[in-house]
């Protein structure tokens, strides 16, 4: 199958046929992750690859004009101190501060990413919600994150949320489109595993775990399960989607297993920020620490990083 | 549907660093003698034999070669420490002894760990995360039923049998010591127990720490040796029980050799595990239960899943996968955390796998084989699967114990079930389906041992482990695994 | 062949021929032979069939057939059948009180030895649904599984049953080893074989599938080797106490590790002669692990 029939026939699969999922053998594999030993020079390129993955992100009722243009500074100095550091690969804001973005990150290769469809719930009809995705598109959003309709997902109305992504892919235009799943709400992983392949073939640039609001958020579990359903539809079609965990993911450690588990489930075409992102507001901080760690053999303190 | 220029790329791009786990801690001495009485003791024969590190072919040390003198002065000490303390030892004691072994081993563990796989060639995460922790519990379980024993068989008074000689295979060294001996001493026997020619230390080790836990003299001796002084253990008059875990192969001659003796004994024995994939499995699960079955521990595993049937409406799906997934093994130094696959135990067994590599091919079979580099030194053996093979191939129907795998499609139930039981071997078997009726009628009607459903290779103290027809006779772990070291009596 | 003293009454008496049992039917062994049973005065009392090899193949045969389908009968369903065997032994009490005096055994031994056989048969037909509790096990592992232990039938069992107990020693071995779920071949007692011919007759009428239990007459030292190295066989149940016998047995049982449980020097009249043990014997545990989860 052509890359371009894919495109145009966007089908709701049976997805009675998607492969069921064990938890305790994905919690066994997760554990294989996990005892995988970073050292040395892999640990070095782990780290500033999980830096130039990261969408640092505000997703707050209380945010600002000011606090937006704060994060875009960030985005761009991470920590001067040290020589040749990457930059982050997107900021992550509500629609209505997507034009602040814009502006602070001007000239930038910088992505904006916008939460739209009533972000975090998702609760709203869909003439508004694709009214949302364009505002966000129009004020210069690079990427949007959209919420699927979990509630009609859970119903069992896998139509009605195929077709809802598939109208909001129509609206991104040019803009990549990535789905949250909200997987804290989908309560299985043989559910996210449906999801996850109802969004793929609905038309997803990305599949995103979360929106940060639930908990659980991202776990390495419910992200090994979708990039297993992206490597199928891969398998499938021969087109790559991308990955992006949100929500929990705080520690550089942890970020490298999820690194680990990238490499050893998609292989290396996904390790760039083009397929694969965190979602995260303080990961970057403790990736930083350990940089600067790498560096000097010095154990750091928070106290010596910029928060934003 | 499926192209093959849809094609996954594992190599290039971001690599592990080489993260080996430390051995500054490590203590290998030069020469081990036997342990024979509660002292290292120098072997009547005065002779020694090399034992070597097979992921570098250098000698880690040499160790003492028991002759029939020197079993017999092990099996004489067991006799005394058995009529002795032992015996006559209020149980509860010899319980606490046997914490005592469990918890000196976790202390111990990463030396145990770093051992095992120096000396065996066994990945260190294995050794770290299965072995040495296992070996511990195995203990540590056996040892809370030393004073319980009389609740294991209702209506049945328990007995000791006396002096158990115990012969172990080189594939979890210290694993098997323990599933050997823990039971045995809880029981109230004594032991002369054997270690594998080409795995001995760790078991010189378990020495070490018996003698530090304050055994009492000959409760527990240790001859090393070859198969010469295995079949003076079996031989000895003085030995009330023999446990033998090892192939099928030698496990006959033990059971002939014991032939009007009146020895029990207890056979833990070769296999050519069934692992049978349905359609509705879990699939990727499955994938991870198949490389863990066949790959585990170089293959070297009795109970391995080597012999595969997938459904065929998704056989070409987890053949894939399956591909996909042993490019991302890593093989090579097992002292590397990150390591998968480590050494093949020893030079003789990895000419046994080549030669099982070269029938499979001139069978006719299709052979494919990871794309991983090798070390230059060593013996080393890429994870293999066999395609295009049928019941009546050779890889199909023996016993390879290497990381070989026999991939055949099977269309109903019945069929399945009818070719993983075509077969001598009966110790395990692997089911995946996410149907809950048919994992029970599926795993009722294996007939082996040991049936793991929607998972594989797992083993815990708990839990009975042992065979079917030529697999074996008898149990190990679990209450079922006391039968073998009492005398049961009205 | 019925005593002289009788041959002067009115009515001749019917002899009985003495035949195997394999499958479920009659048959004169294949090899046409035949040895004489003698009372111990020296009269003939039977031609009984003297089973060969090819006999022994064929009851295998059968026991294998028969193996899953009696394995897979339900435990109340066993205990049921065992149950009717004994009821129809019961029923002819005094036919086997009869041919065991016929075989020289006192009218007291003989009457006790039926009685026993009996209640033996009832007391394994308890154990039939009983037994798996008792040995069973849940595993308490470590890991987020479920795991248990249960006993399964080892599946073809040749039994040498005693010599010197011709009903209730065969009963003895025999009712332990299919209540189980295996199926068997037996070698009846050389000097008192004419009770197992009797004994399968009422098994005929028991509901008894045929092949789950076949029973053959013959010479110990002539067939014992096949019951011992026969290669579909899973379980030797050997009750002789002769050295010799026993090595050779074992030497023989270890071409495809077949269980040897060796019975001797065992008063089958005692009480402490049955246990659920026997039944133990010829089981293998097989245990069952699954994950725990969603």
């Amino acid at each position: 199958m052509s890359l371009a029939a894919v495109d145009t026939q966007r089908k709701l699969p049976d997805l009675d046929r998607v492969p069921r999922v064990d938890e305790v053998g994905v919690n066994e594999r997760v554990a294989r992750f996990q005892s995988r030993s970073i050292k040395k020079a892999s640990k070095v390129e782990a780290l500033r690859m999980v830096l130039s993955m990261i969408d640092l992100t505000t997703l707050e009722g209380q945010d600002t004009p000011g606090k937006v243009r704060q994060l875009c500074q960030k985005a761009m100095h991470l920590h001067d101190s040290v020589q040749g550091l990457p930059h982050v690969a997107a900021v992550c804001v509500y629609p209505t501060m997507v034009s602040v973005a814009r502006k602070a990150l001007e000239g930038r290769d910088i992505h904006i990413a916008s939460v739209a469809t009533a972000f975090p719930s998702g609760q709203a009809p869909l003439n508004v919600k694709l009214e949302d995705t364009r505002m966000a598109v129009d004020q210069g959003a690079d990427e949007i994150d959209m919420v699927i309709s979990r509630g009609a997902f859970l119903a069992g109305d896998y139509a009605f949320v195929f077709d809802e992504i598939a109208a909001i892919k129509e609206a991104c235009g040019d803009a990549h489109l990535k789905v949250i799943l909200e997987t804290g709400e989908l309560g299985t992983l043989d559910r996210v595993r449906r999801a996850s392949v109802l969004a793929l073939h609905a038309g997803a640039d990305f599949i995103k775990t979360s929106t940060g609001k639930i908990q659980p958020a991202a776990t390495m579990q419910v992200t090994l399960v979708m990039l297993q359903a992206i490597r199928d539809y891969f398998y499938d079609t021969g087109r790559m989607a991308g990955m992006k965990p949100a929500g929990g993911i705080s520690s550089a450690k942890l970020a490298i297993h999820y690194l680990v588990m990238l490499r050893e489930t998609l292989g290396n075409a996904w390790m760039t920020p083009e397929w694969f992102r965190f979602g995260a507001s303080s990961l970057a901080n403790d990736v930083l620490m350990q940089i600067v760690k790498q560096e000097t053999g010095v154990y750091q303190s928070a106290d010596y990083f910029s928060k934003d | 549907m499926a192209t093959p220029e849809n094609k996954l790329a594992f190599d290039g791009g971001w690599e592990y660093s080489p993260a080996p786990e430390s051995t500054d801690h490590i203590k290998v001495e030069k020469k081990y003698e036997l342990f024979i009485g509660g002292d290292f003791v120098k072997p009547e024969s005065g002779k020694y034999f090399n034992t070597i590190n097979p992921a570098t072919e250098e000698r880690l040390s040499r160790v003492a070669l028991a002759n029939d003198a020197d079993v017999d002065k092990a099996v004489k000490a067991a006799r005394k420490a058995y009529r002795g303390p032992w015996s006559r030892m209020k149980p509860a004691d010899r319980g606490k002894y046997i914490y005592r072994i469990a918890r000196i081993i976790q202390e111990r563990a990463r030396e145990f760990a770093a051992i095992e796989s120096l000396d065996g060639g066994k990945p260190i995460r294995e050794a770290r995360d299965v072995d040495v922790p296992l070996a511990s519990a195995h203990f540590f379980y056996y040892a809370g039923w030393a004073d319980k024993l009389e609740y294991a068989f209702p209506g049945r008074k328990v007995r000791p049998m006396g002096v158990a000689g115990q012969i172990i295979p080189w594939n979890f060294p210290l694993l098997m010591a323990a599933w050997k001996v823990a039971p045995a001493l809880a029981c109230g026997n004594t032991v002369v127990l054997k270690p594998a020619e080409t795995t001995p230390l760790t078991a010189m080790k378990l020495a070490e720490v018996i003698a530090d836990a304050g055994l009492p003299e000959g409760v527990v001796n240790i001859v090393t040796g070859a198969g010469d002084t295995g079949s003076s253990i079996v031989s000895h008059p003085g030995v009330d029980k023999i446990a033998f875990t090892g192939s099928t192969e030698v496990g006959r001659i033990i059971q002939r050799a014991l032939a009007g003796s009146k020895k029990k004994y207890t056979l833990e024995l070769g296999g050519k595990a069934a692992n049978i994939i349905f359609a509705d499995a879990a699939i990727d699960e499955a994938v991870e239960g198949i490389v863990n079955g066949i790959f585990f521990n170089q293959g070297h595993v009795c109970c391995a899943g080597s012999r595969l049937f997938v459904q065929e409406s998704v056989a070409e799906q987890v053949i894939r996968k399956l591909k996909d997934r042993m490019e991302t093994l890593i093989v090579g130094d097992p002292l590397d955390k990150n390591t998968d696959i480590g050494a093949i135990n020893s030079k003789a067994q990895l000419e046994t796998i080549q030669s099982y590599l070269d029938i499979g091919k001139q069978e006719g079979a299709d052979i494919y084989q990871s794309a991983c580099a090798l070390p230059d030194k060593g013996y080393w053996c890429r994870p293999t699967l066999f395609t295009g093979v049928s019941q009546s191939n050779r890889v199909v129907q023996e016993e390879i114990f290497g990381p070989v795998l026999a991939i055949q499609t099977f269309r109903t139930f019945d069929e399945a079930i009818s070719k993983a039981n075509n077969t001598p071997y009966g110790l395990s078997g692997g089911v995946w389906t996410d149907k809950g009726a048919k994992i029970f009628r599926m795993t009722q009607s294996v007939r082996a041992g040991v049936v793991w459903a929607n998972t594989f290779n797992k083993f815990d103290p708990t839990s009975p482990f042992g065979g079917y027809k030529e697999s074996g006779i008898g149990r190990e772990g679990g209450l079922h695994g006391l039968d073998a070291y009492l005398r049961l009596e009205a | 062949m019925a005593a002289k003293a009788e041959r002067s009454k009115e009515r001749v008496a019917v002899a009985k021929t003495y035949k195997i049992y394999i499958d479920g039917k009659f048959p004169r062994t294949e090899s046409g032979r035949y040895f004489t049973l003698e009372d111990p005065k020296g009269n003939v009392i039977a031609n009984v069939c003297r089973g060969s090899r090819k006999d022994f193949r064929n009851a295998t045969v059968a026991a294998r057939k028969a193996q899953p389908g009696w394995a897979g009968a339900s435990a109340y369903l066993r205990g049921q059948i065992l149950y009717r065997i004994a009821e129809m032994l019961e029923g002819r009490r005094e036919q086997f009180i009869a041919e065991l005096k016929l075989q020289g055994v006192t009218q007291r031994a003989a009457q006790k030895e039926v009685n026993a056989s009996i209640d033996r048969l009832i007391y394994f037909a308890g154990w039939a649904d009983k037994y798996q509790q008792v040995f069973s096990a849940v595993n308490p592992v470590a890991s987020s599984h479920f795991n248990f232990s249960v006993l399964e039938p080892t599946g073809v069992v040749s039994i040498i049953a005693p010599d010197d107990s011709g009903l209730l020693g065969l009963i003895s071995n025999v009712a332990p080893t299919i209540v189980g779920g295996n199926t068997c071949v037996v070698l009846a007692s050389e000097s008192m074989p004419l009770s197992a011919v009797s004994f399968a007759e009422v098994l005929h009428a028991s509901d008894v599938p045929a092949g789950v239990v076949n029973i053959l007459t013959g010479l110990r030292s002539e067939l014992t080797e096949h019951f011992a190295s026969h290669m579909d066989v899973n379980a030797i149940v050997f009750c002789d106490g002769a050295r010799k016998t026993a090595r050779t047995v074992q030497e023989l049982a270890s071409d495809n590790i077949k269980h040897v449980v060796a019975r001797t020097d065992i008063d089958w009249n005692r009480d402490s002669a049955q246990h659920p043990y026997l039944i133990r014997d010829t089981q293998e545990v097989k245990t069952t692990w699954h994950p725990i989860g969603s």
